[in-house]
């Protein structure tokens, strides 16, 4: 088994008839992922990519019976379009786009508490399990059905990490790309509960970055919780104080969110960090 | 995005919030006239730059006349600040700000801003005013009370008393520091700041609670639905290069190394900087080209890095997802003849294609490497720079 999703997800695309919508459900259900119509108002009864175009979430539920939504809608309308789908019972939520105001994020969070909703992203890659199901826009040839969990807060280095375990002949379970932004939806520690209890996995990769003290959280919660071997990495090292790199996320504030400590804290948890982002694979393959 | 002190008080008088009586000027002559309007017999000069830390660099000085006024505002004009928090080159100073005094009894501090770990806004406060506030929290983390706000009910009443009597306020204070907590949050909302933060809140000899600095940072991502924020942009208080990368829809980050960096995604193009720091070079620059890189945005990161005369040699770390190694390759090849790029260039591509993008790179005359793969790519980078250096 994998975590989140497999071959028989249902998947519907929120901006579905979009520029990216469309680039990136074509790659989908070339990829194999059941990807069974999308949702663009005022196109509803439509057809698209072969598939139906519904007006809204609830009705494209109604009629597919999807469990899980992509959403590549602008960043002014991703809020919305998060709380749609929230509100019409979608369990799974990936949400691609970037540049989400935070004070939106922040609405959205509090809103979906309680629900019972899992959001991924924003501002990330989305989630793959390999050979089964594609919800996002990560190249899926890259990755081969294996062991390894992924979890990272990179799109990139989510692809190097998934190159190298596929190099080192381990391949993957799942891979998440929980996003860039400082306010998102799953978090480190959200994933490495379900990778711990998921059987198909046997070891996890973690990819941190500057910013925030999730990765600190997922030091401590893998001192108590996780018994399969971890492997990490922290990107950011050389980053100036006080600058964002890239990713919104991505900053240290006040001596806070460093690399270092980041490192620190998992290390002191017993978890092996690799220096070097070229080392992830191997030190993965050493622990088996 | 960052804004001057002078526009972030003319922001809280738009929201009650007080502050000094002031106004900005730009020239000794105009600094001085101001002085004279605004009266009294006191009067501070303060440089308006993007940056703290002005006061212990002379940045801040307090005049007893009109002629001095202007006397310190001809100082300042046309020289950079530097202070703990500009880097080595500082800022340029271009206008003043300048306001009457007031007889400090206390100095407070009171910030709002977004918080991470609880995703909520939260307000942060103590009494210890006019110092960095992260060596209070660090030293005296009890003189620190925060007040996290749930959006759907907003800030109440009872979290403004809260701070009002941790910081010790009294009477009618307690009612002003409300509508001053109600004002930043009202603000916040309003213009989709990231952070607000008076250091110091004033308390003077007669009670009042006065704004006696003020810094507002706007989040990136919302400044495009408020013309109002984005006009008060001030180009001339951020890196030049930056300002032009942003025009390319590039990230770009100065940094003070010799090998350029030119890496697709913000994760790998940060792991890419560790890794030549690794292997014992320094990087010149962050710079992320993001997912759909194009021949236009490669020549012009490529014109970006190299304006940087520092520049001894430079890294491309490609890893083609949904783009195309070939067509990356080719994109390297018409920039690297199209910018004349003198310094050797290392390309490491992975991912769709990148065999026919290596081959692509190999023999052609040019100053090119294409590594086969990333730790090498970083190795002889680093080398060919020591080399050049």
């Amino acid at each position: 088994m994998s975590i989140l999703i497999d071959k028989d997800t249902k998947v519907i695309c929120q901006g579905f008839t979009g520029k990216q919508g469309t680039f990136h459900s074509r790659q989908a259900l070339d990829y194999g992922t059941k990807l069974v119509g999308g949702v663009t108002p005022e196109r509803g009864g439509e057809t698209h990519l072969g598939l139906p175009v519904f007006n809204t979430v609830q009705d494209a539920i109604n009629d597919t019976g999807a469990t899980a939504s992509v959403i590549y809608v602008p960043p002014f309308y991703a809020a919305d379009a998060i709380l749609e789908a929230v509100d019409a019972g979608i369990k799974l939520i990936v949400c691609i786009t970037e540049g989400i105001p935070i004070l939106q994020m922040l609405r959205v969070k509090a809103a979906m508490e309680g629900t019972g909703a899992l959001l991924i992203g924003p501002n990330c890659p989305g989630v793959i399990t390999p050979g089964a199901c594609k919800i996002g826009i990560m190249p899926g040839h890259i990755h081969l059905p294996g062991s390894i969990g992924i979890v990272s807060r990179s799109g990139t280095l989510t692809y190097e990490s998934v190159h190298q375990t596929t190099a080192q002949g381990l391949g993957q379970s799942t891979c998440v790309g929980i996003g860039g932004d400082p306010i998102h939806g799953m978090n480190f520690v959200d994933v490495l509960s379900r990778f711990q209890d998921d059987e198909q996995t046997k070891g996890i990769v973690m990819v941190g970055e500057i910013g925030g003290g999730e990765e600190e959280d997922a030091a401590e919660y893998i001192k108590a919780h996780v018994t399969k071997p971890v492997v990490a990495y922290i990107a950011g090292q050389t980053a100036p104080p006080g600058k964002r790199m890239g990713h919104a996320g991505a900053i240290v504030t006040g001596g806070k969110g460093t690399a270092e400590g980041k490192v620190a804290a998992l290390k002191a948890a017993g978890i092996e960090v690799v220096s070097s982002p070229t080392d992830i694979g191997v030190a993965m393959k050493g622990c088996f | 995005m960052n804004i001057h002190e002078y526009q972030a008080k003319q922001l809280f008088l738009n929201y009650a919030i007080p502050v000094p009586v002031g106004k900005q000027a730009i020239t000794p002559e105009s600094a001085e006239q101001v002085a004279n309007e605004l009266g009294g017999d006191g009067w501070v000069v303060k440089a308006q730059v993007h940056a703290g830390g002005r006061g212990k660099v002379g940045g801040v000085k307090l005049a007893k006349s009109p002629a001095e006024v202007a006397e310190f505002a001809k100082g300042m004009f046309g020289t950079r600040l530097v202070t703990n928090q500009t880097g080595a080159e500082g800022l340029p100073i271009n206008s003043v700000l300048i306001e009457k005094t007031y007889p400090i009894k206390r100095e407070l501090y009171l910030c709002v801003l977004v918080d991470r770990a609880s995703q909520r806004i939260i307000f942060i406060a103590s009494r210890a005013g006019g110092m960095d506030i992260e060596t209070v929290a660090h030293e005296t983390p009890e003189k620190i009370i925060s007040v996290p706000v749930h959006p759907a009910s907003g800030l109440q009443g009872y979290q403004c008393r809260k701070v009002a009597y941790a910081l010790g306020l009294k009477g009618s204070q307690i009612k002003v520091l409300g509508k001053i907590m109600q004002g930043l949050y009202d603000l916040f909302l309003a213009k989709d700041a990231s952070q607000i933060e008076i250091n110091p809140l004033i308390e003077t000899d007669s009670g009042e609670l006065m704004a006696l600095d003020a810094k507002i940072n706007f989040d990136d991502n919302a400044v495009e639905a408020h013309p109002d924020i984005k006009a008060m942009k001030d180009a001339d208080q951020e890196d030049e290069k930056e300002n032009k990368a942003q025009q390319f829809g590039l990230n770009y980050i100065t940094l003070e190394g010799n090998i350029g960096c030119m890496v697709n995604g913000a994760g790998l193009a940060m792991a890419t900087m560790d890794l030549v720091k690794l292997k014992g070079g320094l990087p010149a620059n962050f710079l992320d080209v993001g997912g759909g890189t194009s021949v236009e945005k490669v020549c012009e990161a490529f014109k970006l890095i190299l304006s940087d005369h520092s520049v001894k040699a430079v890294l491309v770390n490609i890893f083609g997802g949904i783009v195309q190694c070939d067509i990356i390759a080719a994109g390297i090849l018409a920039a690297v003849e199209q910018v004349h790029v003198a310094v050797p260039v290392v390309v490491r591509l992975e991912g769709t294609n990148a065999e026919q993008g290596r081959a692509l790179l190999t023999n052609t005359g040019l100053n090119l490497y294409a590594a086969d793969d990333l730790a090498h790519a970083a190795e002889q980078v680093v080398a060919l720079a020591k080399e050049a250096a």
